[in-house]
């Protein structure tokens, strides 16, 4: 197989596009694709500073080195969500990118500085672990970001997970989350602006970015995930994508183009009520304490 | 070949030679849910696989969102 632009032979073939690329073309691929993303969504001004949500895996080390590559001003930001082997392994994996870089890393650690693991908190609130961990992600990300006088939050989400995320809320038409499933939000009302450059690539070009470059990632899977039901929507919509290339980028940006201004983004009535936590002075809708800070309390009464 | 698996990790014995196409669907593995390294760099569905290499089918999905 022969590379689509040079005619070297080709290394990776992706199929949604009809082409086959050597290393260097591959490379040049994957970047025309993140830059078109953040020019068609308005997503990063040049000049602005960015906090690259980093896990370690291999899309936020990507994300980070590509964003490196184009000259921007991106920080990275790891959270340590205490999850055994698999948290000491992300970390290693996350400093390693950074010191090879020569970026900078901010470091938050959840049970230091906050008391409490993802799989304790799991326990305790009796709901799955991801829901702990996403709900301490969002905030974190959002302080941090604050905190440091950043412009811009980024994160990893790639193709397959847009239209994995979609699916869900598709089959169940949730439709508060269809509102909000886009590559951009906006900054507002104490939340930093949020983006998602790597929405044209999917996770298999995002890998082959990692081991072309070099990179060292943690593949293996977050422990808490296996058998999750973003996984299984994932394997059904790669069924639907191998008889059919380019289904899950024509499901994706057909909804952005299509059908998501039908869906309230979220509701204005619920952000004009938003207050001051009394606990970290975040933005919320409760009463007194954030989702975040219930959730420390609720681990602390627990004793656990 | 020799064909390094994730998840678990265990390693299997292929006889060759084999296109990559090919072992993937002997493995009933999804190709657009793995790459397939040998050495440091990736192959091809077209690649020929002969029995004195090795290879890795390396699963490329995540769980999170």
């Amino acid at each position: 197989m022969k590379c689509r632009r040079c005619k070297a032979p080709a290394v990776i073939e992706i199929r949604r596009h009809n082409a086959a690329f050597c290393p260097p073309c591959f490379e040049h691929h994957c970047m025309e694709q993140v830059r078109k993303a953040i020019e068609q969504f308005k997503m990063i001004d040049t000049a602005e500073r960015i906090l690259v949500a980093v896990s370690g895996g291999k899309d936020s080390l990507a994300l980070w080195d590509m964003l490196l590559d184009m000259g921007y001003d991106a920080d990275g930001l790891y959270l340590g969500l205490g999850i055994g082997d698999y948290s000491s392994e992300s970390a290693r994996y996350t400093r390693a990118f950074a010191d090879r870089r020569g970026a900078k890393l901010v470091e938050v650690d959840i049970p230091a500085e906050f008391g409490f693991d993802i799989p304790t908190a799991a326990e305790v609130t009796r709901r799955v672990p991801c829901s702990a961990c996403g709900l301490s992600k969002r905030h974190l990300f959002n302080k941090a970001a604050l905190d440091g006088g950043y412009d811009v939050v980024a994160t990893g989400h790639n193709l397959d997970d847009e239209a994995a995320v979609l699916f869900g809320n598709v089959l169940r038409w949730q439709t508060e989350y269809l509102g909000r499933q886009l590559p951009v939000l906006p900054a507002a009302h104490g939340f930093p602006r949020k983006v998602k450059p790597l929405v044209r690539l999917a996770e298999r070009e995002t890998a082959a970015w990692c081991v072309l470059r070099g990179i060292d990632y943690q593949v293996e899977e977050c422990p808490n995930a296996e058998g999750n039901k973003h996984l299984g929507y994932k394997a059904a919509l790669n069924e639907i994508e191998d008889a059919s290339p380019g289904s899950k980028h024509a499901f994706y940006f057909g909804f952005l183009d299509k059908a998501s201004g039908h869906f309230t983004p979220e509701s204005e009535a619920e952000k004009e009520t938003l207050r001051p936590c009394t606990g970290c002075g975040a933005p919320t809708t409760g009463e007194e304490l954030c989702a975040f800070c219930k959730l420390v309390a609720r681990v602390a009464k627990a004793g656990a | 070949m020799k064909v390094l698996l994730r998840n678990p990790k265990r390693e299997l014995d292929v006889p060759g030679p084999l296109r990559v196409s090919a072992l993937l669907e002997r493995l009933e593995v999804n190709r657009e849910s793995v790459l397939v390294i040998k050495g440091d760099t990736l192959v091809t569905g077209d690649a020929l696989l002969t029995d004195d290499d090795t290879v890795e089918v390396r699963p490329v999905i995540s769980g999170g969102a």
